[in-house]
């Protein structure tokens, strides 16, 4: 039998496999991407940055629940200045590094943008949806205009290789995923993490320190993969499935609801950066016993029924 | 399996080790059954949740040791017996300990690790010279501790402070080529400042000796994921606290030159 192929391109951006890391998951430095990068994964996106510096919220900003994680990091970045530097102290030519930005304005995602553009990194990924930070994010990610007015800017900016991330937390993801396609994103990231909160019974107080965060892992998975499917069949552009991948099921789960690559982040917290091998040696054996020759011969197989 | 929630302990004890550091104790049984150099992450509701190494590990009870710097440590360090707090873990990787001839050296609260595992070394009756340093006396904590734990092994304790008010005056790090050259000596077990710990790596390694070193990085979850305590390519929290040789030697460029804040910025570590 012929050696499978798991790579993947994404509107010109290729990659050897189709597993990525999830944003905000050790992405603050080159070091740990790097380290992701080693243990197997086809292409790795950074925590998201911003213009300026951020600290986050207060610890506690992460705490498990039955089937993941809530999270209220708060978007820390060093801001975009800085991560400018990091970049450009540490060699990433052979790295498949995606930036992830978030940002309120188009301007501020433009400028963002021409600061970056020269380094060589391979692709953007707008975070339109972090759940838990105000003014950014979720707030931004249900705005149509909003949408539209920051995809073109650095549409316009730049002409490196475009992804959307989108979020769960919206009435209609089918009409939003359509703003941002005919915006010009080259590729839809579905999804970040969904709002939600834990409370401790022995205090009575919220745990998060920001009360409210986002959650990731298995429990959000069924979730992720409805989404996929819904805009999967309404979209043209690739998509990336991101939420609750933990082993290669999922992930072939993800690829038969319409997904072309998709990103792993919680489940580091549960295995570590060597799940990026595990889960590609099962990708590649599934795809051996069913007698298919690439991962793209099964993408939005589910779609058929 | 939701392990990585606070769990609402109860303080037993309290005591004082100096004017600014304190020793709680709670129960807990997954502290006890902690390996030394593990740590906690310490939740004060409704203030911060902090690291803390995990400084006393008995069979019914356990404890951190915590000096008073900013908010949340101040907020800690003046909880009294009965109040509560949230913890959870034990996280890290911790000490190694081996029976041998080993040189532990530690100041400040950075001794906080190093007394559990004093303490099972001296047990397992291996020879320890232990080096203790501090600015002044009035600095010193677990001397007496330190003290009671050696009398059971062929041991030798070593004090130095900068201004010669306790012990041989100068640095810790200056005591330890004076035994290395004496004895033979198998590990050295360090935590403390990170550039006395850079230092102590630097003596180690002309001398051949391998070093297990606790370093410290801004955390967040804990847990291996946030990237927040990020040193080199490795994560502190998880693939650390406690790092070898091998993995110091990784990580030179940044051990003892600079650690990130809480956004992620570099920070350098000043010389002073
Ligand atoms: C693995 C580990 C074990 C530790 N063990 C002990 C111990 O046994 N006893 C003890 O007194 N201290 C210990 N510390 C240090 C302790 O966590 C900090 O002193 C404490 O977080 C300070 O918080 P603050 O709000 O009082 O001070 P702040 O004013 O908020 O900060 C003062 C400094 O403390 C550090 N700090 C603050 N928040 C964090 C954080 N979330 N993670 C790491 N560092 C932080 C930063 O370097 C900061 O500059 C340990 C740290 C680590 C990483
Ligand atoms: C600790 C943590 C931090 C995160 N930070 C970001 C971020 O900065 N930007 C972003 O777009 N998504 C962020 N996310 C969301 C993830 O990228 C991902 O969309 C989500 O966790 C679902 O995937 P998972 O279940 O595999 O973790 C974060 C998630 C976690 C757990
Ligand atoms: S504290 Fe989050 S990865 Fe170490």
């Amino acid at each position: 039998m012929e050696e499978p192929n798991l790579s993947v391109e994404i509107s010109g951006f290729r990659m050897k496999n189709p597993l990525m890391l999830a944003s905000g998951v050790l992405g603050i430095s080159i070091g740990s991407l790097r380290r992701v990068h080693e243990a197997g994964a086809g292409a790795v996106v950074t925590k998201s940055i911003g213009y300026e510096p951020r600290v986050g919220y207060d610890n506690p900003t992460l705490v498990e629940v039955h089937g993941g994680y809530l999270n209220a990091i708060g978007l820390s970045n060093p801001g975009v200045k800085e991560f400018c530097k990091e970049l450009s102290r540490s060699k990433i030519d052979d790295l498949p590094l995606v930036v992830s930005l978030f940002g309120a304005e188009p301007s501020e995602f433009k400028d963002m943008v021409s600061m970056l553009d020269g380094l060589k990194i391979k692709a953007y990924e707008l975070n339109l949806s972090c759940p838990h930070v105000k003014g950014f994010g979720v707030e931004v990610g249900q705005d149509s205009r909003a949408i539209r007015e920051i995809v073109e800017a650095v549409k316009e900016e730049s002409g490196k290789t475009l992804f959307v991330k989108l979020s769960p937390n919206v009435t209609d993801m089918v009409k939003i995923a359509k703003v941002a396609e005919d915006a010009g994103a080259d590729a839809l990231t579905l999804i970040n993490t969904i709002r939600a909160m834990s409370i401790d019974t022995e205090t009575f107080r919220p745990i998060l320190a920001n009360k409210v965060g986002g959650l990731s892992g298995p429990a959000i998975k069924p979730i992720a993969i409805r989404c996929v499917y819904e805009v999967s069949k309404a979209v043209k552009i690739p998509i990336i499935g991101c939420g609750g991948v933990v082993d290669w099921q999922d992930a072939i789960e993800f690829f038969l609801a319409g997904a072309q690559a998709v990103q792993l982040g919680t489940v580091i917290a549960y295995r570590g950066p060597d799940i990026f091998e595990e889960i590609k040696r099962g990708i590649r054996n599934y795809l051996i016993t069913k007698g298919r020759k690439s991962v793209r011969e099964i993408v939005g197989l589910a779609h058929d029924f | 399996m939701t392990s990585n929630r606070p769990r609402i302990v109860r303080l037993v004890d309290v005591k004082d080790e100096s004017s600014t550091v304190r020793t709680m104790t709670f129960r807990d049984d997954l502290c006890s059954k902690a390996k030394p150099g593990q740590f906690i992450m310490v939740w004060i509701p409704g203030v911060d949740e902090i690291p803390m190494s995990i400084s006393v590990i008995k069979e019914d009870l356990a404890g951190l040791t915590v000096r008073e710097v900013g908010e949340a440590s101040k907020t800690l360090f003046d909880i009294k017996a009965g109040g509560t707090i949230g913890i959870r873990g034990p996280y890290g990787n911790g000490f190694t300990p081996i029976i041998g001839k080993v040189m532990i050296i530690g100041a400040g609260t950075g001794l906080a690790p190093l007394m559990p595992l004093t303490e099972i070394l001296a047990e397992r009756s291996a020879s320890i010279d232990m080096i203790i340093g501090g600015k002044t006396i009035d600095e010193f904590v677990f001397v007496d501790r330190a003290k009671r734990a050696l009398f059971k092994t062929k041991s030798r304790l070593v004090t130095t402070t900068e201004d010669g008010s306790h012990g041989i005056r100068g640095l810790a790090t200056d005591a330890i080529l004076p035994i290395l050259r004496e004895k033979s000596t198998d590990i050295i077990y360090t935590c403390g400042p990170e550039l006395m710990m850079r230092k102590v790596f630097s003596i180690a390694q002309e001398s051949g000796v391998p070093v297990q070193a606790s370093l410290e990085r801004v955390m967040k979850c804990g847990i291996g994921i946030c990237g927040s305590c990020c040193i080199g390519k490795y994560r502190a929290c998880k693939d650390g606290p406690v790092f070898d040789s091998p993995k110091l030697e990784e990580v030179k460029d940044e051990f003892g030159a600079f650690r990130r804040d809480h956004s992620g910025r570099i920070i350098k570590l000043s010389t002073n």
